[in-house]
């Protein structure tokens, strides 16, 4: 069912000049100009750095991986927030909570399931919710492994490659392409013109994720 | 809570990129959440939109913060974390849904809505409508349409309409299109989760008295 194709669909319930664009999208060569770059970027060394801040957070209470994590992400979460309608004022307070939340969470952060960024980007996610939609976030029930296990260190790097070239291949997508993926986060679009398909190459993340889920499901039996 | 039948009718991706994204309303959300909960496959493939949202933060041009920002960062760490709502404790039904009844099914305080069916409208947002829905075995939801969309997630037993049959687990995303008649198995009552947004439409004259009535 999860059909992670390369063609980006944002279908807007009224106004066919944006259907033209999808289909005018679909239709062009840009599928195997894609599939060109999204190869070519594989080959980048991720950074792991982020992961390494956190783990020194959890386990140290690390003032100094904290302020190097607050330098990089603070201010992207902050143009995060004012981008999806926040007040420069109000931006700047959530920014702090979620940078604080981040070291209340840090124990909860896998890095076999989820970059340093996508981490971030959920907890502000959150925050925008709560504070500027006024709306509780139901979550999924948390899984998390025990005080005895912990993923191992040859999925936390996969996952981690696999969310550099993700990163990559974002850059790598069209211009026009790259605006409607934002305009759907950024909550410029509303559920019901939002449609599934981003063309970015989600199938190998999602395939990662779900056989991350299954180790976690075998050391909780 | 990890069903043991296999789910065979799953989120679309539309509504697991809008669970990512935050541009759902909050009843949508919370059966996104509650089949997550159930529903590995999904959970996975929501997983993978969050990480465009990761992508898309790291991509972002900067926005400066004032000068004492990480200090005053620092000092809210220091007053400790936000107290969190206490974990329900052996609850029949996964956390997010049990965080909404205030407990399990036997906590619900369940309204006749004719017919034999029941339902317990949930504390939702107003863009879209939350409700539990108990049909007995046998019985039927009456037949109707949607101005919207109408997210139906079983919760336990299972139930048949006009397009497939949907057991714990599943969940059946119907559109303006679909006009169904959700008809419980024999053998067992069934318990669902639904999320509508916007006001259901009875074919029949009595329902739609019911309908003004009960908030349907």
């Amino acid at each position: 069912m999860y059909n992670m194709g390369m063609n980006l669909d944002i279908v807007q319930e009224t106004g066919a000049s944006s259907r033209q664009l999808a289909y005018a999208v679909f239709n062009s060569n840009a599928l195997d100009d894609q599939k060109a770059n999204f190869s070519a970027v594989t080959q980048t060394i991720p950074k792991n750095i982020w992961v390494d801040n956190l783990k020194r957070i959890q386990t140290d209470q690390d003032q100094q991986a904290f302020a190097e994590l607050f330098g990089y992400f603070a201010p992207r979460v902050k143009a995060f927030l004012m981008k999806s309608g926040a007040s420069p004022g109000m931006a700047e307070d959530c920014t702090q909570e979620v940078m604080a939340t981040l070291w209340h969470k840090a124990h909860l952060f896998d890095p076999s399931r989820a970059s340093v960024s996508t981490w971030i980007f959920t907890i502000a996610r959150n925050k925008n919710i709560d504070a500027l939609r006024k709306q509780r976030r139901p979550e999924p029930e948390e899984l998390t492994w025990g005080p005895e296990a912990e993923p191992e260190a040859s999925d936390v790097l996969v996952m981690q490659q696999e969310s550099d070239q993700l990163s990559q291949a974002m850059k790598a997508l069209p211009g026009q392409q790259r605006e409607l993926i934002e305009k759907a986060y950024f909550g410029d679009l509303s559920h019901g013109q939002i449609a599934a398909e981003t063309g970015l190459p989600l199938g190998t993340i999602k395939s990662r994720l779900r056989l991350a889920l299954s180790k976690l499901r075998q050391t909780m039996k | 809570m990890n069903t043991m039948n296999k789910i065979t009718h799953h989120l679309s991706d539309q509504l697991l990129l809008g669970y990512a994204a935050g541009s759902l309303p909050e009843a949508f959300n919370l059966v996104v959440a509650t089949h997550l909960s159930m529903c590995d496959e999904c959970r996975a493939a929501a997983q993978s939109f969050d990480s465009i949202g990761g992508a898309l933060l790291q991509a972002q041009p900067t926005e400066n913060l004032g000068n004492a920002a990480l200090a005053k960062t620092m000092a809210l760490i220091a007053k400790g974390p936000k107290a969190t709502v206490s974990k329900p404790v052996g609850s029949d039904v996964p956390d997010p849904l049990s965080a909404y009844i205030g407990g399990g099914l036997s906590d619900v305080k369940w309204r006749p809505i004719g017919l034999g069916v029941r339902q317990a409208v949930l504390k939702t947002s107003h863009v879209a409508t939350a409700r539990l829905l108990y049909i007995p075995s046998g019985a039927a939801v009456p037949d109707h349409g949607h101005r919207g969309t109408e997210l139906t997630l079983v919760l336990q037993g299972a139930f048949r309409d006009e397009t497939a049959r949907f057991a714990a687990g599943d969940v059946e995303v119907a559109d303006e299109d679909l006009h169904h008649k959700p008809v419980a198995e024999i053998g067992h009552d069934c318990i669902c989760l639904a999320a509508t947004d916007a006001p259901l439409r009875f074919s029949a004259w009595i329902p739609r008295v019911a309908q003004s009535v009960f908030r349907l």
